[in-house]
């Protein structure tokens, strides 16, 4: 079992449902029957081998694991791969969040099924590519080949102005990532590898990792998004099909997280101290701008869409506060984030086909008839909201502790975040569950049914055991954390030693 | 010259003259027999660029030729293999419409391997002399190809545009060559690096090297050279357009590379100024320019003016890993190129015309999927996005161009692609996100083997690029 290349199988596998699916014909019902059950069949599959991951995974090592390593491409850019608790979980999360994406497109998607669920396997593949890749330029050219597919995704499938979304949403993210492709090249020539292992023990100079860390930090700042940068975000989310917006939440802006946790704070400590106010700054107002941004919303998918971008701040602070406290909050945000927002985007989509609309105005009284869809909506609600007991309250709660011993004033600000975050996410809740129910469209609504049960009730569960429960998260990333920290101390004390001998 | 001097040259040169004696009897052949030969003379002109392109292959001999004035290394051999897979594959793809685009002509297929000849001789040229006349067989052979179809305005049109503003580059770069040879008494490549020293260098040679580089600009379609390009693309027949994409562009890049590296390395910085500039305006023209274009010919026609401006990048650190960039660039370029020109080539009514705007691709992924999907492969992979070949393209010029610490450079390049990518991804936005206007007919086999092959190179090459990649740093290891 150890020599199994396990990570490679895992992130290599949907393309195996990709054949399948290459094979099958799409004509009729029981073609349709046909592709469903293959791509749910290999995402299941996929996910169920991604678990020997975690049981194989050893918590108390706080180095990479499952490393394979074969050269590639013949110019020292190798095919190396590894998980470290940082991260292993994202893995889980991607291969997870799945199948619930081939669940919710069972019915939804009418046109060329095939064609969407392989986009979705491919972006299945690069997704989790990113979070094994050892190597930077391995890592590169996953991060960049999300882009793909999911341009695709949101083109054929998304809503009315779904042009105009993927175009924003391809264009925005590739300006973002061309200059840290540059910043890579300005790297290998520094330390003379491409290797992460490498690089991560590599002391960039001072004035390099400056230029280094604006350069990541264009692209990753673009992808997680943060204010000023989001606007991608709701035009792509709102345009996008459920899946998409589930995988674009879920999946796709962790990958900015933890591009910073990986690049900028392990690799650049000294940038990263140098330019955490800054985060700070940018942080505090994406939470509390975006906050109210998202209480002006008439837009269901847009509103969650925001309050995604003032959830990711909290990340963010969480992530430069760079201590123990901060960064395994940090995780847990992102990790907890990406099953209540994309559980979030299930829900809208659940009564999106119903009713084929995303405005507020449109729904009310929905607890009259759908009473299992109101408890699923509201657990996911007071998740979002960050009620202690749902997993959402463990993660601001530790990134505020975070920053509140670098910075009261952050965590102050930060924390108003929280109120208005159950302003608007409890309005949003009022508004459509609770009132009278009026409108004549909504009087004929079924309540879930067996697939959409399928679909929340395991999410549901996840996110309150996660709230009472976070230990096996924190068991997972609390030695590779450690260590970060640690190395990120020492590099900031032997500057500051150089500093003194050189006054 | 001795008689085994002589024969030595002879065995060195010999693809060279497989070339030349089977154009002749081409000729011949096609005299004889009228234009009915025309297929057997494609077929044969097929066959003899094979045999000349395995025999470079297959026989190991290297060295200079005829007194020095012809080279054959690893470098040569690398660029002209890819220049005879150009050539060979655009022939290959006018057999199934060359009736309908009137190429049926047996002078055709002649004018090509003419033309091949003159790519393989500049290639090699190690001499001032040898270079303008491989260029000048080269580019009196495309004139006329370009021109070739005599009863189209548009055609006409191309061929005169192309040729005198070719000759107005010729004219440049005889102009160049006469004052290098004034002021350092050479012709001969090495034996002008041997008097050149970058403090004792005479205005007189900048004057002769930036006249030379402006002659070799316009052949690689390089800003601010690059007014034929859109023209003679949209007008040339589309086979012919293919052919002048990718070996000419080939040729002309491996002269200018060997030019400036072999005989003008000790003034490098003087050289290297004038070829980040035109690699910075070739980047931005590309990209900005190509955004308002509706026809898909001169769409390809700007992007391989931004895609010369990127194999220039590498040509600008001037170091070893550079030129093997710009070797590998010139690979991947050109099978990115002759597979869209053979997605273009598949693009005719179900009555047979042929159509070029973009937007009459509208709905192709689900009118013909497989086309569809390689040409959004090759559009990815023209605009750089990894994992595609021309990611690593990009990545593999731009890589030097930072060693050589040249930033700016670098960072407009990255950017210029961000632009062009708006471009190249409007072609999938067509394909996949309209509604279908109309199907196309059916594809000639040899186009679909054609894109077929060129897609699966763009998206194989993470796996097996290594070996290509390895190729090309051998071939630019024959400078240093």
């Amino acid at each position: 079992m150890t020599d199994w290349p396990i990570l490679s199988t895992v992130t290599f596998l949907p393309l195996v449902g990709v054949v399948l699916l290459l094979l099958t014909r799409e004509d009729g019902p029981f073609g349709r029957r046909n592709i469903l059950n293959v791509s749910l069949l290999t995402t299941v599959f996929t996910f169920v081998v991604s678990l020997f991951i975690w049981i194989g995974f050893d918590n108390s090592n706080p180095g990479f694991q499952m490393v394979e390593k074969h050269s590639w491409l013949g110019t020292g850019i190798s095919y190396h791969l590894g998980v470290d608790g940082i991260s292993m979980l994202f893995v889980i999360l991607t291969t997870f969040l799945m199948p619930f994406c081939v669940l919710a497109s069972w019915e939804s998607i009418e046109k060329r099924l095939k064609e969407y669920m392989i986009a979705f396997l491919l972006l299945e593949v690069v997704m989790v590519g990113v979070f094994v890749s050892l190597d930077i330029v391995l890592f590169y050219v996953f991060f960049e080949a999300t882009l793909v597919p999911m341009f695709i995704i949101i083109g054929v499938w998304g809503g009315k102005d779904r042009v105009y979304a993927s175009y924003k949403f391809f264009l925005y993210t590739l300006l973002g990532s061309v200059l840290m492709m540059v910043a890579i090249m300005a790297m290998y020539w520094q330390a003379g590898t491409t290797d992460m292992t490498e690089l991560l023990k590599f002391g960039f100079p001072a004035g390099l990792q400056t230029w280094l860390w604006l350069a990541f930090f264009a692209s990753f700042a673009v992808k997680m998004p943060m204010w000023p940068v989001h606007t991608w975000l709701p035009d792509a989310h709102v345009q996008a099909p459920t899946a998409g917006s589930v995988i674009l939440a879920g999946v796709m802006l962790k990958l900015g997280g933890y591009g910073f946790i990986r690049f900028s704070l392990a690799m650049f400590p000294l940038a990263s101290d140098y330019f955490a106010p800054f985060v700070f700054g940018l942080s505090v107002l994406a939470i509390i701008y975006t906050s109210l941004v998202a209480l002006m919303q008439e837009d269901i998918k847009k509103l969650i869409a925001y309050s995604s971008v003032a959830h990711m701040g909290y990340v963010t602070m969480g992530i430069f506060a760079a201590n123990q406290q901060g960064l395994q909050g940090a995780i847990f945000q992102m990790l907890s984030h990406g099953i209540v927002s994309g559980a979030l985007f299930l829900c809208v989509g659940v009564i999106y086909d119903r009713l084929h609309t995303r405005d507020i105005a449109a729904y009310g009284g929905l607890v009259n008839n759908m009473p299992k869809y109101a408890v699923a909506f509201m657990i996911f609600t007071m998740a979002n909201v960050g009620l202690p007991g749902t997993s959402g309250f463990v993660g601001e709660f530790l990134t505020i502790i975070g920053v509140f011993r670098v910075n009261t004033w952050v965590a102050l600000f930060a924390a108003t975040g929280v109120i208005l975050s159950a302003s608007y996410a409890l309005w949003l809740y009022r508004r459509v569950i609770f009132g009278a129910l009026e409108k004549e469209s909504l009087k004929g609504l079924l309540d879930l049914s067996t697939r959409e049960k399928i679909i929340l009730y395991p999410l549901a569960a996840l996110t309150i055991f996660f709230g009472v429960y976070p230990a096996p998260v924190f068991d997972a990333t609390a030695a590779s954390v450690d260590m970060l920290i640690n190395n990120y101390s020492a590099a900031l004390q032997a500057a500051e030693k150089l500093a003194l001998l050189v006054h | 010259m001795t008689a085994e001097i002589l024969l030595a040259s002879l065995q060195i040169s010999t693809p060279e003259l497989i070339l030349a004696v089977g154009a002749l009897a081409l000729l011949m052949i096609g005299v004889f027999s009228g234009d009915r030969s025309a297929p057997t003379v494609t077929g044969l002109a097929v066959a003899i660029l094979i045999a000349a392109g395995l025999w470079l292959v297959l026989v190991p001999v290297e060295g200079e030729a005829f007194g020095g004035v012809f080279i054959l290394d690893p470098f040569s051999r690398f660029m002209k293999v890819i220049a005879l897979i150009g050539s060979i594959t655009a022939m290959v793809m006018t057999v199934g419409n060359a009736r309908s685009e009137q190429l049926d002509r047996f002078e055709f297929p002649v004018l090509l391997v003419l033309a091949t000849l003159g790519m393989m001789l500049l290639i090699s040229a190690n001499d001032l002399i040898a270079v303008y006349l491989g260029l000048e067989l080269m580019s009196l052979a495309l004139y006329v190809v370009a021109a070739i179809n005599r009863d189209s305005l548009r055609s006409t049109e191309a061929g005169l545009k192309y040729f005198v503003l070719g000759a107005l580059s010729s004219g440049m770069l005889l102009y160049g060559m006469s004052l290098i040879y004034g002021f350092t008494g050479n012709t001969g490549l090495d034996n002008i690096a041997a008097v050149l020293t970058a403090e004792t260098r005479s205005l007189g040679v900048v004057f002769g090297l930036v006249f030379m580089l402006a002659g070799l600009a316009f052949k690689i379609s390089a800003v601010p050279f690059h007014m034929w390009t859109p023209d003679v693309y949209e007008g040339a027949p589309t086979p012919v357009t293919a052919f002048f994409a990718s070996g000419p562009k080939v040729a002309a890049m491996a002269v200018l590379v060997r030019v400036v590296t072999e005989a003008f390395m000790p003034i490098f910085h003087d050289w290297q100024q004038v070829i980040v500039f035109i690699s910075i305006a070739s980047m931005l023209l590309g990209s900005f320019a190509a955004i308002g274009q509706r026809n898909i010919k001169r769409l390809m026609a700007y992007s391989s003016i931004g895609h010369m401006g990127y194999a220039l990048v590498g040509l600008a650190s001037g170091t070893e890993t550079g030129i093997s960039g710009v070797a590998l660039y010139m690979l991947i370029y050109m099978v990115m190129t002759l597979g869209t020109f053979a997605c273009i080539m598949a693009m005719r009514r179900k009555d047979g015309g042929a159509v070029e705007n973009i937007d009459d691709l509208a709905g192709l992924s689900s009118t013909n999927p497989f086309m569809a999907l390689v040409m959004t492969a090759l559009m990815f992979s023209l605009a750089g996005i990894p994992p595609f070949a021309g990611f690593w393209a990009k990545w593999f010029v731009i890589l030097p161009a930072i060693e050589a610490k040249l930033y700016m450079l670098a960072i407009i390049g990255v950017l210029a692609s961000v632009v062009g990518a708006y471009y190249y991804i409007r072609v999938i936005k067509v394909m996949w996100f309209d509604a279908p206007t109309g199907e196309f007919g059916r594809t000639a086999g040899e186009l679909r083997l054609v894109f077929g092959l060129s897609g699966l190179f763009v998206t194989g090459y993470v796996l097996f690029g290594g070996p290509v990649g390895s190729a090309a740093t051998a071939a630019a290891r024959a400078f240093f």
